[in-house]
Order: C-alpha cells, then structure tokens, then sequence
C-alpha cells in the first residue's frame, strides 16, 4: 500500500448541503461567486456566476497563496490566518480556511461592502467546517469506503502509454 | 493526493518536478506545453524572479488520455530548485502523487543533485510520505553536454537504490527501458534492492521529456488501480 496523503470523498448529499449553503451565503452578501479549493490546490465547486477566468489556475494559486500566508503566520508567532482578503478596484476576494483542509473563496464587486462580505461568512464557515468534519471522519473512519473507478484498469492504463 | 471528480468525470492527479537548481524543470514544462495539443492543457503559470528563476512554482494542467470514461489531468508543478527557497519547496509536495527528479548531468553539478535528493527525502519525510512506495522516477538532463557525467556514476550516486523488504516484491524486474539493467534486483551480498526508473534527457531539445512524463503518470495511476 503506497504511503500517500489522505483521500477523502463526499456524497451527492453532502455535494448537495454544501452548495446549498454557498448559494444562501452569496444571495445574502450578494456576491458574485464563491470557490471551494482544497489546500492540494484542486478545485472542489464553484457556485454562483460562472468565473470568466481559467478555474484550474485559480485553485492552485489561492492554495498556494493560503500556504504561503500559513507560513507567514508561523514566523509571527501566529499558528494560521484564517482569513485573507485581497482588494482590487473593481473585484476584491475574500478567502477563508474550512477545517484546515479547504478553502472557501468569495468573489465580489462594489455591489457589496467588505463588512457584509465578512459578517456573512462567519456563520457560513462554521456551517461547512462541521459538513466537512463529517466528511473527513467517515473516510477517516472507513478508508476502503471510497469508490475506486480504476481498480482493475491495469490494461487500459498500459494501452494508454503505448 | 489524487481528486476523482464524479461531476465532470476527471481523475486529477499531482506531479512534482524536483533538483537543484537550473537542472530544467521549467524547460521540461515548456516543452510540454509547446508540444500538447492546446485544447488539452491549460495555462502555463510562472511564478519566477525578473531573471527567469523559479520563485515558488511553475504550473501546468495536462489532460493525458481517458480511462473508464474518466479525463486523466495531471497538475505538474516545478518547484525552485534554489536552496533558500526551501519553504516554498516544501509547499508544492503537499498532496503529490509523483515525483520526477530532474538532475543535472554536468560533472560539477553532481553535489547539487545529491543535496537536492537529500532535501526531497528529507521534505517528503517531514508530511510523512516514503519516496520509496510512491511514483518516483529520475531523469538525468542534459546528456548532450560534453561534461556530462557516465550514468552510471549518476546511477550510483542517485539511484543507488533502497532495500525491498516487501517479501512479494523480491522477484528480478527488468527495467523495460533499458535492456540488460534491472529495477528489483538481488546483490551479490543476498539483500533485495529497487531503484526507480530512470531516463536521459535533453530538455532543451524535448528528448527524453515525454516518456519521463508518461512513466511517472503511468505509475501514478497504477497506484491509483
């Protein structure tokens, strides 16, 4: 069994929860979208306007940029940031860290204030930080349950690399 | 750590170019870039220093193929290959499911390769991965230099190879990619040992890029198997 990082996986229920509370989060704060990217940089959802910028690219940089701000935070003495906000002219991005393996980010414009942005927020990150708990205990709990799409592919990987 | 995404039907999986530093990991990634079709990689991103140093990463997303009706994308990241940019270093490895160790052939640089292999070993070390159960392979660039190094020094002070202690993998591997050489092998001493695979390269040119590239995302999805 190769050592790897731990996997996790969540159910169309828990999809469905998750998404539930992005959208009431950004309907209330009006803003335009919000992102869940885990720290590995992968994308997890995305809800609201669709982004007009490349997705895949964005998660690894605010993985990134949240990894980069972790360490900062140890220099200082400070064990993480959990939020980071980054301000533009038109758009401004407000990140916050989900149960240290998650990152929820928030796009908006001059259509919402800052303040809304973050009093909205709260409630909606501890919401998601328990729906994620619940995920990582019951892969922790039972590893073998996750669906493997690839056992037994072994050939079809080989004709792959031909 | 590999994310199977149900909705859109992609397998994404992370792979690490590692070494010392102006080995050619970027040039690796350029080459990838240039040579995939564009509808199946995505944005090449630098983040580097105004002379072109590699400053926290290189990114490039690659779709290699599917299986079971699932989109295989590789996120292939650089890392820098600088010694006092150690911290970013190590925040590339998070959740990596490959590794591709690129080393510089040239005779002087041989103590940066073996610092930049004791730094992997030690990074991996600190989040708890062993190097020696996960997708590793090594590519020795530049061969096209006049002072590169024979490989089988490269061999021996790289790839010496660890101790297999797993029982049912004491059987002779020959390496495929090199006839007459093996993967798992017996030492005259009785003592099982495996290296990873290893290729030559000339990344400026491309050669030796690809089939890199596809052995390390082959045994990144073997693992996944």
């Amino acid at each position: 069994m190769p050592v790897r990082a731990a996997s996790w996986s969540f159910t169309e229920d828990d999809f469905r929860a998750i998404t539930n509370a992005l959208e009431r989060f950004l309907t209330d704060c009006n803003a335009r979208c919000a992102l869940l990217v885990d720290r590995t940089g992968q994308l997890v959802a995305t809800v609201g306007e669709r982004p007009n910028f490349d997705p895949t690219a964005f998660a690894t940089l605010t993985a990134a940029d949240f990894s980069a701000n972790d360490q900062l935070a140890k220099l200082i003495g400070e064990n993480d940031f959990s939020s980071l906000f980054h301000q533009g002219e038109k758009e401004s991005m407000y990140l916050a860290d989900i149960a240290r393996r998650v990152i929820l980010v928030v796009l908006f414009d001059n259509r919402t204030t800052l303040g809304l942005v973050r009093l909205k927020m709260r409630p909606t990150v501890l919401e998601l930080t328990q729906l994620f708990e619940q995920v990582f205990a019951r892969a922790a709990a039972d590893p073998g349950s996750m669906p493997n799409v690839l056992a037994g592919a072994d050939d079809e990987i080989d004709k792959l690399f031909q | 750590m590999s994310m199977i995404n149900y909705a859109s039907r992609e397998i994404n999986c992370k792979i690490v170019y590692y070494g010392p530093g102006l080995g050619g990991k970027t040039t690796n990634l350029e080459h990838v870039y240039g040579k995939v079709a564009p509808d199946t990689r995505g944005k090449l991103i630098s983040l580097a220093t105004e002379t072109e140093r590699t400053l926290f990463f290189d990114f490039l997303p690659v779709d290699l193929g599917t299986i079971r009706g699932f989109k295989t994308r590789f996120h292939l990241y650089t890392v820098p290959g600088q010694v006092y940019y150690n911290a970013s270093r190590k925040l590339i490895l998070k959740g990596v499911d490959g590794i591709v160790f690129v080393g510089d052939s040239q005779l002087e640089r041989m103590e940066a390769n073996q610092e930049a292999m004791q730094n992997l070993y030690d990074n991996m070390a600190e989040y708890g991965y062993d190097l020696t159960k996960m997708p590793f392979v090594i590519q020795y660039n530049k061969r096209d230099l006049p002072n590169a190094s024979p490989i089988r020094d490269l061999q021996a002070a790289l790839n010496p190879g660890w101790e297999v202690t797993d029982s049912s993998r004491m059987r002779v591997t020959p390496d495929a990619h090199h006839p007459g050489q093996n993967l798992v092998e017996r030492l005259p001493s009785g003592e099982w040992i495996e290296r990873a695979q290893y290729f030559e390269a000339v990344a400026v040119s491309g050669a030796g890029v690809f089939d890199t590239l596809k052995a390390v995302s082959r045994l990144v999805l073997k693992s996944l198997a």
